[in-house]
C-alpha cells in the first residue's frame, strides 16, 4: 500500500487552499472518491489480475510445452484456459482502460472529478469481490469453470461444474461495475467539459472512451441477461438452452455474442484513442485526420453490432445469413483502415523519437493490423470452416489483444506515468520491457498460424506429434513474454518511488490539458475550469506542434 | 471528503437526468437480452430456420385435398442426445406419401437400464424450408415418455405433408433426438 501511496505525491497541497490532500492510511483507499485515486486503484488491480491470468497462460504453455499429458489433468487444463480467458478480458483488460479512463479522462477535458464521485468508489470496490469469488472456485472440490471464457450452453449449463452459480455472480456483479463505470464516464464527458471544450477539440482517448462507455451500456446489460437465463436453467428448472425442454443451445451463442462482439471492440477502441494520443506526441505532429478518427471509431463501434454471428459460421446458418455476416465483417476493416492509415501518416515525415511509449505504439500498429488481417480471413466464411475452433482463432485474437489491448496499456502507463508520480521511469528499463516482450509475443503467438493451419484444435491439453515443434518454440515464447512482464512491475514501482524528477510537459511534443498541471498532477486539478485555445483543434497549442 | 462537482459546476440536475436516462437505457437493454429468446422463436417460425416444427396440428379430412400427382420421400432418423441409453429407432426408415395424405408411422423405444427414466424426443425437419409444410397430428414428441427398467414402447407418428409444399422439395427428414429429462421430471415433481 505504501507504494500506492507514493503514487500521487504527498506534496500536493498547494495547488487549492480550500482543498485538503488524500486523508491518511488505508481508509483514503477505503473511502477515496478522488479520481485518481481510483484511477490508481483500477490500475494495480488491473495489474494484479494481469499476472494472475498470466500465471494461469503459463500453466496452459507448460503443459502444452511437449505432446502428452504432462503436469495437469485435462479438467484442471480446462479450468485453466477458462479462468485466463475470463480474468484477462473482465480482471485485467476492462479496468485497466477504466483506471485510465479516471486519472485522465477529467484531466483531459478540465473537469474536477469525475461527475458521480461516489458511485465511481463504488464501481471499484465491486470488482475485488467479485474476482475474489470467481477465484476462490480454484480451492473448491468441483473445481472452477471449465467451459471456456465463452461459457456455451449447454456446457455451462446442463454440464457444468457446481461452481458455475459462483461463476455468474461474478459476471453479474462485474457488469454492475461496468455499467456504473460507464455511465460515470458518459456523465462526465457529456456534462463536465470546461467551457471551450467541444466535442470536436476532445482529445482523441476521450472520444474513443465515450463512444466505449456507450457500447459497454449497450452490452453488459444483455451480458447479464444470458447468466441470468443460466441461473435459471441450472437452479429453476426453466429450459432457455435446454433442447430436451423446448430451448436451444443455439440461441445462447446468439446472445452471447450480440455481446461478444462489441466487447472485443471495447476492448480495443480505448487502446486506438491511447495509440493516436502516443503517436502524435513523439512524432511531433498534430494526430493527422482527426476527423475522420472520430468518423471511424463511431463506425466500427456501430459495426460491431451487426456482425456477432461471423462467431457462428460452423453453426448451420442459411446460406444468406453467411453472406451477411461475412460482408458486414469485412466492411469492418474499412474504418479500421482509416485508423492505421492516420497513424502512419501522422509519423510520416515527423521528427520521431522512439521512447519506450513510442516504442509500445508502433509494435501496436504493426501487430494490431496483423491481427486485424487474421481477423479477415477468419470473416471468410467458407474458409472459416477450415480455420474455426482451431490455434488459428487463437493466434488471431491474441495478435489483437496482447500487443494490441495490452501493448497500448503499457504504452499507456509508460506515457503517463510521469504525470501519476512525478518522476520519469527508468528509460533504459523500460525499453528493454519493450523488446523482451516484443520478441516474446512473436515467438509466443506467430507459429499458433501455422498450428491453426494444420489443424491443431484450441482448448486442448495434448496434441499430436505433428504439432510438437511449433508448440515448443510458443511455450518458450510464453515464458519469455511472461516473465519480462517482472520487469514491467520493476520499472512502474521504481518509478512510483523516486526518480529524475518530471517537468509539467514531461514530453517535448506534449500537447493537451494535463501537460498543463504540474507533475505529479495534485490531487485536485481544475477545481477551475482551464481556458481553451479559440484556436485549438482537438487540443491547447503546444510549443510542440509543426 | 472533497465536495463532488456537482456543487462546483452547478449541474446536479444535468446529471440526474442524464443518468436516469442511461439506466433507463440498461435496463432496457437487460430486456432486450430477454426479448431475444421470444424474438429468435418468431424469427425462426417466420423464416422456418432451425427446422423447428410446429405443434399439433387439427387435420380435417374434409378440408384437406389430396394432391396425387406428386410423391414426397420422407426419411426418419431416431438418436440419443449423449448420456441417454435408451434403444430407439424408427420401424420404417422411410415412406413415400401424397401431400394431404395422413399417414402413421411407428417408433420403437426400449428402456435397457435398470433404472425409471424419462425421454424426451425433440424433433428437426431438413431441408429447414421444409419445416413449415410437415404438419404433425399426433406425435409421441408431445409428451414426455416414462420407461420402468426393461420396458419397450411403440410410440405413434401421425403426418401429413402440406399441399403447398414447394414442386423443388421431393425429399425430407425429419429427425429425433431423444434426451433423457429424468433429473427435470424429479425436480418438477418434487417442487409439486
Ligand atoms: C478487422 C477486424 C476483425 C475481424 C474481421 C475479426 C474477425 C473475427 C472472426 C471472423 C472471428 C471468429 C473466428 C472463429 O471462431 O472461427 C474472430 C474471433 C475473435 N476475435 Fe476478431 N476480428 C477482428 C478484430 C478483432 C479485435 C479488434 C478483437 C479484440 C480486440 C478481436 C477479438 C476476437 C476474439 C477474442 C475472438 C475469438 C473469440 C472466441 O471464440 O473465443 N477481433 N474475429
Ligand atoms: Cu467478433
Amino acid at each position: 500500500m505504501s507504494n500506492i501511496g507514493a503514487i500521487d505525491g504527498h506534496d500536493a497541497h498547494h495547488d487549492d487552499d480550500h482543498h485538503h490532500g488524500p486523508a491518511k492510511g488505508i481508509t483514503r483507499w477505503i473511502y477515496t472518491t478522488n479520481h485518481k485515486d481510483i484511477g490508481s486503484l483500477y490500475l494495480w488491480f488491473s495489474l494484479a489480475m494481469f499476472l494472475l491470468g498470466g500465471t494461469f497462460a503459463l500453466v496452459i504453455r507448460l503443459e502444452l510445452f511437449q505432446p502428452g499429458l504432462q503436469f495437469v489433468e485435462p479438467n484442471f487444463f480446462n479450468q485453466m484456459t477458462t479462468m485466463h480467458g475470463l480474468i484477462m478480458v473482465f480482471g485485467a483488460v476492462m479496468p485497466a482502460f477504466v483506471g485510465l479512463a479516471n486519472w485522465m479522462i477529467p484531466m483531459m477535458i478540465g473537469a474536477p472529478d469525475m461527475a458521480l464521485p461516489r458511485m465511481n468508489n463504488w464501481s471499484f470496490w465491486i470488482l475485488p469481490f467479485a474476482f475474489t469469488m470467481l477465484a476462490s472456485t480454484l480451492l473448491m472440490e468441483a473445481g472452477a469453470p471449465n467451459f471456456g471464457w465463452t461459457f456455451y450452453a449447454p456446457l455451462s449449463t446442463t454440464y457444468a461444474p457446481e461452481t458455475v452459480t459462483f461463476f455468474i455472480f461474478a459476471v453479474h456483479m462485474m457488469g454492475a461495475s461496468s455499467i456504473m463505470g460507464s455511465i460515470n464516464i458518459i456523465a462526465t464527458i457529456q456534462n463536465l467539459r470546461a467551457p471551450g471544450m467541444t466535442y470536436m477539440k476532445m482529445p482523441l482517448f476521450v472520444w474513443t472512451w465515450l463512444i466505449t462507455a456507450y457500447l459497454l451500456l449497450a452490452v453488459m446489460p444483455v451480458l447479464a441477461g444470458v447468466v441470468t437465463m443460466m441461473l435459471f436453467d441450472v437452479h429453476f428448472g426453466t429450459s432457455f438452452f435446454n433442447a430436451a425442454g423446448g430451448g436451444d443451445p443455439v440461441l445462447f451463442q446468439h446472445v452471447f455474442w450480440f455481446f461478444g462482439h462489441p466487447e472485443v471492440y471495447i476492448m480495443i477502441l480505448p487502446a486506438f484513442g491511447v495509440i493516436s494520443e502516443i503517436i502524435s506526441t513523439f512524432s511531433r505532429k498534430r494526430l493527422f485526420g482527426y476527423d475522420s478518427m472520430v468518423y471511424a471509431t463511431s463506425s466500427i463501434a456501430f459495426l460491431s453490432f451487426i456482425v456477432w454471428a461471423h462467431h457462428m459460421f460452423t453453426t448451420g446458418m442459411p446460406l444468406a445469413g453467411e453472406l451477411f455476416f461475412m460482408y458486414a465483417t469485412m466492411l469492418i476493416a474499412v474504418p479500421t483502415g482509416v485508423k492505421v492509415f492516420n497513424w502512419i501518416s501522422t509519423m510520416f515525415k515527423g521528427s520521431i523519437t522512439f521512447e519506450t511509449p513510442m516504442l509500445f505504439a508502433i509494435a501496436f500498429v504493426v501487430l494490431f493490423t496483423m491481427g486485424g488481417f487474421t481477423g479477415l480471413m477468419l470473416a471468410i466464411a467458407p474458409a472459416d470452416f477450415q480455420y474455426h475452433d482451431t490455434y488459428f482463432v487463437v493466434a488471431h485474437f491474441h495478435y489483437v489483444l496482447v500487443p494490441g489491448s495490452v501493448f497500448s496499456i503499457m504504452a499507456a502507463v509508460y506515457y503517463w506515468l510521469p504525470k501519476w508520480t512525478g518522476n520519469m521511469y527508468d528509460e533504459t528499463l523500460g525499453k528493454l520491457h519493450f523488446w523482451l516482450s516484443f520478441v516474446g509475443i512473436n515467438i509466443l503467438f506467430f507459429p499458433q498460424h501455422f498450428l491453426g493451419l494444420a489443424g491443431m484444435p484450441r482448448r486442448i491439453p495434448d496434441y499430436a506429434l505433428q504439432f510438437a515443434d511449433f508448440n515448443m518454440v510458443s511455450s518458450i515464447g510464453g515464458f519469455l513474454f511472461g516473465f519480462s512482464q517482472l520487469l514491467f512491475v520493476f520499472v512502474v514501482i521504481k518509478c512510483v518511488r523516486g526518480g529524475k524528477k518530471a517537468s509539467a510537459e514531461v514530453w517535448e511534443g506534449s500537447h493537451g490539458l494535463e501537460w498543463t498541471v504540474p507533475s505529479p498532477a495534485p490531487y485536485h486539478t481544475f477545481t477551475t475550469p482551464p481556458p481553451i485555445a479559440e484556436n485549438a483543434h482537438a487540443r491547447v497549442e503546444t510549443k510542440g506542434d509543426v | 471528503m472533497s465536495e463532488t462537482p456537482d456543487k462546483q459546476t452547478n449541474q446536479p440536475p444535468k446529471n440526474s437526468r442524464l443518468v436516469q436516462k442511461l439506466l433507463l437505457g440498461a435496463v432496457g437493454m437487460f430486456g432486450f437480452g430477454f426479448a431475444l429468446v421470444p424474438l429468435y422463436d418468431v424469427f425462426c417460425d417466420i423464416t422456418g430456420l432451425n427446422g423447428k416444427t410446429g405443434g399439433r396440428y387439427a387435420y380435417e379430412a374434409a378440408e384437406v385435398e389430396v394432391n396425387e400427382e406428386r410423391l414426397v420421400t420422407v426419411q426418419f432418423r431416431a438418436m440419443n442426445n449423449a448420456g441417454m441409453s435408451w434403444q430407439f429407432e424408427p420401424m420404417v426408415r422411410q415412406v413415400e406419401v401424397h401431400p394431404g395424405e395422413l399417414t402413421e408411422v411407428m417408433f420403437y423405444a426400449r428402456n435397457p437400464s435398470s433404472s425409471t427414466i424419462v425421454g424426451q424426443a425433440v424433433p428437426s425437419v431438413s431441408p429447414f424450408r421444409s419445416a413449415d409444410y410437415l404438419h404433425k397430428t399426433e406425435c409421441f414428441c408431445f409428451s414426455q415418455q416414462t420407461l420402468l427398467a426393461g420396458e419397450e414402447i411403440d410410440m405413434p407418428l401421425r403426418f401429413f405433408i402440406d399441399q403447398d409444399i414447394p414442386e423443388e422439395i421431393t425429399k425430407l427428414t425429419l429427425s429425433y433426438t431423444l434426451f433423457d429429462v429424468t433429473a427435470n421430471f424429479q425436480r418438477a415433481t418434487s417442487s409439486l
